[in-house]
């Protein structure tokens, strides 16, 4: 009977056997020991490792792209910039010139007024001293010729009574008022 | 008896109509005498097996990732197609982001379970180490340790027990029913099926495989016999080569099996 029951025991196939499963955990846990500890985590760095590599040159490549659009903006803006100074002084420059030539024409007409003005003095001047000659000349003829016409001297009295000079103010109001009338 | 059976299947000279009967694949085909033994402990070819296998995947691991480089040879790339596999397809996809930290425990389980199944094809060792249950159980008792230990470590003793066993959205009186079946289900039936169900496919694709392989031989007459056993030599190549994808497969079911339980576990209670 103990035969038997050990026969049936050792060919029963759902019951494991001691030393085959101790041997299979042993087994196993050297193959985990192994992969687990050394060889997994290493690939698994580098997989991690290339992983970055590729994510990380996609990333570089990114970077790059957008450091050139900056720069091109900057470059942008300060064309812009450029453009704008550059119309601003020329802006500037047209009002300066425009205010200079007005100050000039300014100057000119303030300069030609000027001479206009000491011309005019001029002539008043010459002509009130030509009047102040002229009128002494004609009273001083006139009274030599009346003189010799009169048969004597006349030239005191009409002097002290003062005949030429008021009929030199009428001679002279009454061209100022033909003079008047041919304005 | 065993021995006697044992050395019946193995008979080389056992023919059709030579007088003996066909050497059928049976337990005994599963059972084998210690090949040596190492202080006391009796050493029998699937304990050998597991441990080339075990070889085979820190071999192939060590040579694949040992010195891993940014653009990687032939080796590694292989390897890492092997890790990102279980990693991305099986542990990632069931667990989500937080499983990253059970990703070396699938990946060995995963790789561990295959090429003891493997064994089942390779010339000379020909035999599932899976095909014991020990190996199976074995795997099993780490992925309930991980599970449940997980689910009390999470949850305290009360959340992990509710967590186990009080399933959400479903009504109150149901309860009565579904709790017994839940708690029996996550703490026995799972860690049970998970064995046997690798254990048993292991188990019955090596007995087809010995059973059509035995009959070629045993048919290998000058006589009609021939023709079924050149039959049943194709069947042996057929059955080969479809073993080779059931290897894969229930290697992928154990691991997303355990990836699940372990995502259970992690859980927040509803």
């Amino acid at each position: 009977m103990n035969f038997l029951a050990e026969a049936a025991e050792a060919e029963n196939p759902l019951l494991p056997a001691w030393p085959e499963l101790i041997i299979g955990l042993i087994c196993f846990f050297i193959v985990f020991g192994f992969l687990g500890k050394k060889l997994l985590p290493s690939i698994e760095k580098v997989l991690s490792e290339r992983r970055d590599a590729i994510e990380g040159g996609l990333e570089r490549a990114e970077e790059a792209q957008a450091e050139a659009q900056r720069t091109l903006e900057q470059y942008r803006a300060e064309l812009a910039e450029a453009r704008h100074e550059a119309a601003r002084i020329t802006e500037h420059a047209r009002e300066q010139g425009a205010a200079l030539i007005t100050e000039m024409r300014e100057e000119g007409q303030r300069q030609r007024d000027a001479i206009v003005t000491a011309g005019h003095a001029q002539i008043e001047a010459d002509r009130k001293q030509a009047t102040a000659v002229l009128r002494h000349d004609v009273g001083a003829l006139a009274t030599e010729l009346a003189s010799r016409i009169v048969g004597e001297s006349l030239q005191d009295s009409a002097r002290q009574s003062g005949i030429i000079d008021r009929f030199l103010d009428e001679l002279e109001a009454k061209a100022s008022v033909s003079e008047g009338a041919a304005k | 008896m065993s021995s006697a059976l044992t050395q019946l299947a193995s008979e080389a000279d056992c023919h059709l109509n030579s007088g003996c009967g066909f050497p059928a694949p049976g337990l005994h085909t599963f059972t084998f005498e210690p090949l040596f033994t190492v202080g006391s402990v009796e050493v029998n070819k699937p304990m050998l097996l597991s441990v080339i296998a075990m070889l085979a995947v820190i071999g192939f691991f060590a040579a694949a990732f040992a010195k891993p480089k940014l653009i990687p040879g032939k080796m590694q790339l292989v390897g890492e197609i092997g890790y990102d596999f279980v990693k991305r397809a099986i542990v990632l996809d069931t667990i989500g982001k937080k499983g990253q930290k059970y990703v070396p425990m699938m990946v060995s389980l995963f790789f561990f379970v295959w090429i003891m199944n493997v064994m089942s094809i390779i010339p000379f060792a020909q035999f599932p180490v899976t095909s014991k249950i020990a190996f199976p159980a074995a795997l099993t008792l780490v992925v309930w340790l991980t599970y449940m230990g997980l689910t009390f470590k999470k949850h305290g003793f009360v959340g992990g027990l509710k967590n186990l066993c009080w399933p959400s959205g479903v009504p109150g009186w149901v309860m009565f029913l579904l709790v017994p079946i839940e708690f029996f289900s996550n703490i026995f039936v799972r860690p049970f099926t998970l064995a046997v169900r690798l254990f048993a496919n292991m188990f019955a694709g090596h007995l087809l495989i010995v059973m059509f392989s035995l009959a070629s031989w045993y048919l290998l007459t000058p006589s009609l016999g021939a023709l079924y056993a050149g039959t049943s030599f194709v069947v042996t190549i057929a059955l080969t080569a479809f073993e080779l994808l059931i290897q894969f497969l229930q290697a992928y079911i154990f691991v997303i099996l355990a990836s699940t339980y372990v995502s259970g576990a992690l859980e927040e209670a509803h």
